[in-house]
């Protein structure tokens, strides 16, 4: 199921534990490394870098591949999702080889065949979102950047 | 305090949220950032200390030495010096558009064009821009709409629902609505994409973060993000917390103000349009105005509470007629909860050349208003004692 909504994408990060995150970056000015950096720093999520290129990431161990995580670790709650368009299909198959729950596409990461795959396995799909924003956007992070949250409370925020 | 100092290390890299210091970012601001962006259908806003530096800043955000930007000629007279003087002397070239001409403001735009600004109501003649004709034009070239909102707030004018990209506000006027308070306000829509290609600032590293690229890391949110952590970092013209808090309590009330300011203004206007001495009156809510059809399109709850109009007799009459007033006060403000007038010709607007004024559309003779709350009747009785003054005054100079 494609996940159109900020509260279905607050219900999959409030069920999810594990992330394995295809493309992490050691590289600290890439989106992917400020996005693993959030997951592991906030600590709600267990992160985990999928790149063959990268033993570790800030003494996080990574996996070569989306099958050597579950082998060892089971099936990832979300499998999310920095890399090219083009190879979003590929990735999408693994991760529904893997056993994965819900797969995320980051920020321009948008392919048609790739969301028609994890779709039809029984995923939940997020598209063009960035797990870090909308983690964000319920425990005061993005208000706290002025930004617009939608949520509208006399109530005080949660931490 | 910071939890650790890797915590201290990823709010200062971006790479978490959370509050690193005042002049960035600050949580009873934030609170009034929120709110207004909520207003305002936007994705965010970003406040600074001034409706002036909310717009420096957020021209800084797209535009840099060698680029251009499109406005309307009818603008305030302070935001025409500050983009004909000194962003020129920063290497920002501006066109100005008079009269509202949507097709002029197309030609305009160059190839490196980096904004189309004007504003909601046009200070000080009250004329209504064409919102959703100026943001066609200027979205067929991939240029961002930027409109300054002030005289209308959400209240009278949603921009971002009529095409505007990013909206302007000096909160200074009726979001603070006392006159009482300086602030201002950059909100976004989300709408525009930063990744086309068109704004290299936001859109290619960035060597004030280590080469990090906004439109990539940060998308939709890549313009608020610029403006906040790069330029408003770096102009300094950061919203004090003590007057966002005061500006959070003029948007409590701003629903119960706009509607009496616009009710007064409505009454004043029409008032002074059925007199003698009174050559002419600038207010789109009265019937015969030309720009009567746009601000029904654009403010069907009101055309605002500040216009001119004009004084037979000219300058003197209009001396006469400021001086004879005792309850509307004599001030540069506007978006008070009192009345106040002016003579833009040789006050808001005396910076302007002849050329600037004549495309502002403001001659000798202009006098503005800023409708206040006060009883209507008073306010009127009021004019009456300023309108008798002027038809001596220009008894005298016949």
């Amino acid at each position: 199921m494609i996940l159109e909504t900020a509260a279905e994408r607050r219900a999959l990060l409030d069920r999810s534990h594990t992330v394995a995150m295809v493309g992490a970056s050691a590289n600290v000015t890439r989106p992917s490394y400020f996005v693993f950096s959030f997951l592991r720093t906030r600590g709600k999520l267990d992160v985990t870098p999928i790149n063959p290129k990268l033993s570790e990431i800030d003494g996080v161990r990574a996996f070569p591949s989306l099958a050597a995580y579950a082998a060892e670790r089971g099936a990832p709650d979300i499998v999310d999702v920095f890399r090219r368009p083009d190879n979003a299909p590929q990735v999408a198959r693994d991760a529904v080889a893997a056993g994965a729950k819900a797969i995320w596409f980051q920020y321009g990461v948008i392919n048609d065949d790739a969301i028609r795959i994890a779709d039809a396995a029984g995923l939940d799909v997020v598209v063009d979102r960035c797990i870090k924003v909308e983690s964000a956007r319920f425990d005061g992070g993005l208000a706290l950047g002025g930004m617009n949250t939608g949520v509208l409370t006399a109530k005080r925020r949660a931490r | 305090m910071f939890d650790s100092t890797e915590h201290a290390a990823e709010l200062f890299a971006l790479r978490t949220y959370g509050n690193i210091y005042s002049r960035i970012g600050n949580p009873t601001v934030s609170a009034f950032e929120e709110k207004l962006a909520s207003l305002e259908g936007g994705l965010g806003a970003v406040a600074t200390a001034s409706g002036l530096s909310a717009q420096l800043i957020a021209l800084l955000t797209v535009a840099e030495s060698g680029d251009h930007l499109v406005a309307s000629a009818n603008l305030y007279g302070g935001t025409i010096t500050q983009f004909s003087v000194t962003m020129r002397r920063m290497g920002i070239e501006t066109t100005f558009v008079p009269g509202g001409d949507v097709e002029a403001i197309g030609k305009a735009i160059r190839a490196n064009t980096r904004a189309v600004f004007t504003e909601t109501i046009g200070n000080p003649n009250g004329n209504i821009a064409d919102l959703t004709a100026i943001a066609e034009v200027a979205h067929a070239a991939g240029v961002p709409l930027l409109v300054d909102n002030t005289f209308a707030t959400p209240y009278l004018c949603r921009p971002i629902e009529f095409g505007a990209d990013v909206v302007i506000h000096s909160a200074t006027k009726f979001i603070g609505g006392h006159g009482t308070v300086i602030g201002g306000a950059i909100v976004e829509s989300g709408h525009f994409d930063w990744r086309a290609g068109r704004h290299p600032l936001i859109s290619t590293p960035s060597p004030g973060y280590h080469g990090m690229n906004f439109a990539e890391t940060f998308s939709e949110y890549a313009f608020l993000m610029r403006a906040r952590v790069e330029l408003l970092r770096d102009v300094g013209a950061a919203l004090s917390p003590m007057n966002a808090w005061l500006l959070v309590q003029g948007l409590e009330t701003l629903a119960l103000r706009m509607p009496a300011h616009v009710a007064n203004a409505q009454a004043v206007a029409t008032f002074l349009h059925g007199r003698d001495e009174v050559a002419w009156v600038s207010y789109a809510g009265l019937p015969d105005s030309p720009e009567r059809e746009r601000a029904a399109r654009y403010l069907p709850r009101g055309a605002g509470a500040v216009f001119t109009f004009g004084l037979r007799g000219g300058r003197e009459a209009g001396r006469a007629f400021i001086e004879a007033l005792e309850l509307w006060s004599h001030l540069a403000n506007v978006g008070d909860a009192k009345s106040l007038v002016i003579h833009p010709a040789s006050t808001t607007h005396q910076q302007l050349t002849e050329d600037e004024l004549r495309a502002a559309g403001i001659g000798a003779d202009t006098v503005r208003l800023s409708v206040g709350l006060e009883d209507v009747d008073d306010l009127i009785w009021d004019l009456e004692r300023g309108l008798a003054a002027a038809a001596r005054a220009a008894a005298v100079q016949v």
